[in-house]
């Protein structure tokens, strides 16, 4: 893959003593949908946050667009994430604001523009996700999937050059999540942005994205592209794919063996 | 035994730690101020009116029962040394010096400080303060901060406005309904109220305890464990955390105001 717009290079992080992340190389290149997939707790939103410069790489380099982000200073940090665009798992919508003061926010606190092309470029973005007519709607009265759209509205606000997903299929019903999904497609090909999707949906996200890297263990366990994933015999994959309960990723919690634990019960 | 002290000692080591993670966010706070200021009219005024506003009418009806039960009170006393016409005197003393400022600040402390902490706390939870950051708004500039000094400013009017209607609720007792002359009632008021000792000492009471309720407000949202119990817990801490605050810094603010009395 040439033209890389996100690089990682080997990097690792623990959270208090916890290593998340054991030496991880990835690379998402500009105008593709990358997905990153793995089981809860496999460090994938860790990642998100070390490329969106939340967490700094305690080993390891993260390049956004040339610049090392553990390296920016806080300035230079906020005008790089003010060309990134981040969809939260529950949209993160601010909730004493309406749905268009939702989309309005990043453009009044970024922009000097008159408050006449603001309305005009909120009720665009918002009638790219179909929800124009809910422009006047409070949060609290969307439902999980609208209010996804609607964050996707705001964090596209700006035309950014990179789009991160945090689980964004979660909790959605099957037509909704249809909707966020070429959604998804459909704004990083109208911005010409890169987009890096986490999440567990493993059928929904194949259909729309060009590369996969599953994360296990805190390591890239495989990648490929969806046809390449849906062929793999690799364990990890296939157990992701299949939804089986067992496998490499284990049912059981590590935990002393059960009969010696229920013998020890017993003996009080 | 050992047990015990390790406890005592992981408590007091917990206590100090937050007492410096508090400084330092309050150093941030007012480093991150600006936005505050240049924005006032869009930012702070909002605040202004959630905590000032919204508290108007608990802090109007309780100055007043506090001025009705200190009229009662005082008309009682006074009259065994007949004294009765230095009511106004007495109300408005007791009012401006202490109980406008100390019982403003704690209602204040229950009604905006807890909305403070519930909503930060809140937004905390949801992602929406992470969600802020990562669009490259800074959460401490623009959500804590007008927080912050929406409360300062708020404070001392409330405590003036509940001084206020403590004296009225005083007269309405005093001179209305019992009797005492209103001449007196007000003339005596006035000859002993001083403007710098009292008034001024008053309002900077006021707003030392805007500063603290609303640091702890904002402190205890942005700290809070982003959960259910996490955010209910948060409050209590501001709640109880206030409430001593007030009451400590009162005791050394008179201390200090009226050193010349002892």
């Amino acid at each position: 893959m040439s033209d890389a717009l996100v690089e990682v290079r080997n990097v690792s992080f623990a959270y208090q003593g916890r290593q998340v992340l054991r030496g991880v190389d990835l690379v998402v290149p500009r105008g593709k949908v990358v997905a990153i997939m793995g089981g809860s707790g496999s460090g994938k939103t860790t990642l998100l946050s070390l490329i969106g410069g939340q967490l700094r790489a305690q080993v390891g380099e993260v390049r956004v667009d040339g610049q090392d982000v553990a390296a920016l200073p806080r300035d230079a940090l906020y005008a790089m994430r003010r060309r990134m665009g981040m969809l939260f798992q529950f949209g993160a919508l601010f909730t004493d604001l309406s749905v268009f003061d939702n989309v309005a926010f990043p453009l009044r606190e970024h922009t000097e523009l008159p408050e006449e092309l603001i309305r005009d470029l909120v009720l665009m973005k918002l009638h790219a996700v179909g929800l124009r007519g809910a422009a006047k709607l409070r949060p609290s009265e969307l439902s999980g999937g609208m209010a996804r759209r609607v964050a996707l509205a705001r964090a596209t606000a700006l035309d950014p050059m990179l789009m991160m997903y945090d689980e964004p299929f979660a909790g959605l019903d099957p037509i909704s999540l249809g909707v966020i999904g070429q959604l998804i497609r459909r704004l990083n090909d109208a911005l010409g942005a890169a987009s890096i999707l986490v999440t567990h949906d493993v059928i929904e996200s194949l259909e729309i994205v060009d590369y996969v890297y599953f994360i296990g263990e805190g390591k890239v366990v495989a990648q490929g592209t969806p046809d390449e994933i849906r062929a793999s015999s690799d364990p990890y994959v296939h157990q992701f794919i299949y939804s089986e309960a067992d496998g490499p990723v284990r049912f059981h919690y590590p935990a002393p063996d059960y009969a010696a634990s229920l013998l020890r019960a017993e003996g009080g | 035994m050992r047990n015990a002290v390790s406890r005592l000692g992981a408590w007091a080591i917990n206590a100090v730690w937050r007492l410096g993670f508090a400084a330092r966010f309050f150093f941030g706070l007012l480093a991150y101020s600006g936005q505050s200021f240049r924005r006032f009219r869009g930012l702070t005024m909002r605040e202004i009116y959630m905590s000032g506003v919204l508290s108007l009418l608990i802090i109007m009806v309780s100055g007043l029962f506090v001025g009705l039960v200190l009229g009662l009170q005082g008309f009682e006393t006074l009259q065994r040394f007949g004294s009765s016409d230095a009511l106004g005197t007495l109300v408005a003393l007791s009012l401006t010096r202490e109980l406008g400022p100390v019982v403003a600040g704690l209602l204040f402390a229950s009604r905006a400080g807890t909305a403070v902490t519930a909503e930060i706390g809140l937004m905390k939870t949801t992602e929406q303060l992470k969600a802020m950051d990562m669009m490259a708004v800074n959460p401490v500039s623009r959500v804590v901060a007008p927080r912050f000094w929406g409360g300062v400013f708020a404070m001392p009017l409330l405590a003036a406005l509940f001084s206020a209607m403590g004296v009225f609720g005083g007269w309405l007792i005093g001179v209305v309904l019992i009797g005492v002359d209103g001449g007196s009632f007000w003339s005596q008021m006035q000859a002993a109220v001083d403007f710098r000792y009292d008034i001024v000492n008053g309002v900077i009471k006021s707003f030392v305890f805007g500063v603290a309720v609303s640091l702890i407000a904002v402190f205890e949202g942005w700290d809070c464990v982003p959960t259910a119990e996490g955010i209910s817990r948060a409050i209590t801490r501001t709640v109880v955390s206030s409430a001593l605050a007030i009451l400590a810094l009162d005791f050394v603010l008179t201390s200090f105001m009226f050193r010349e009395l002892s």
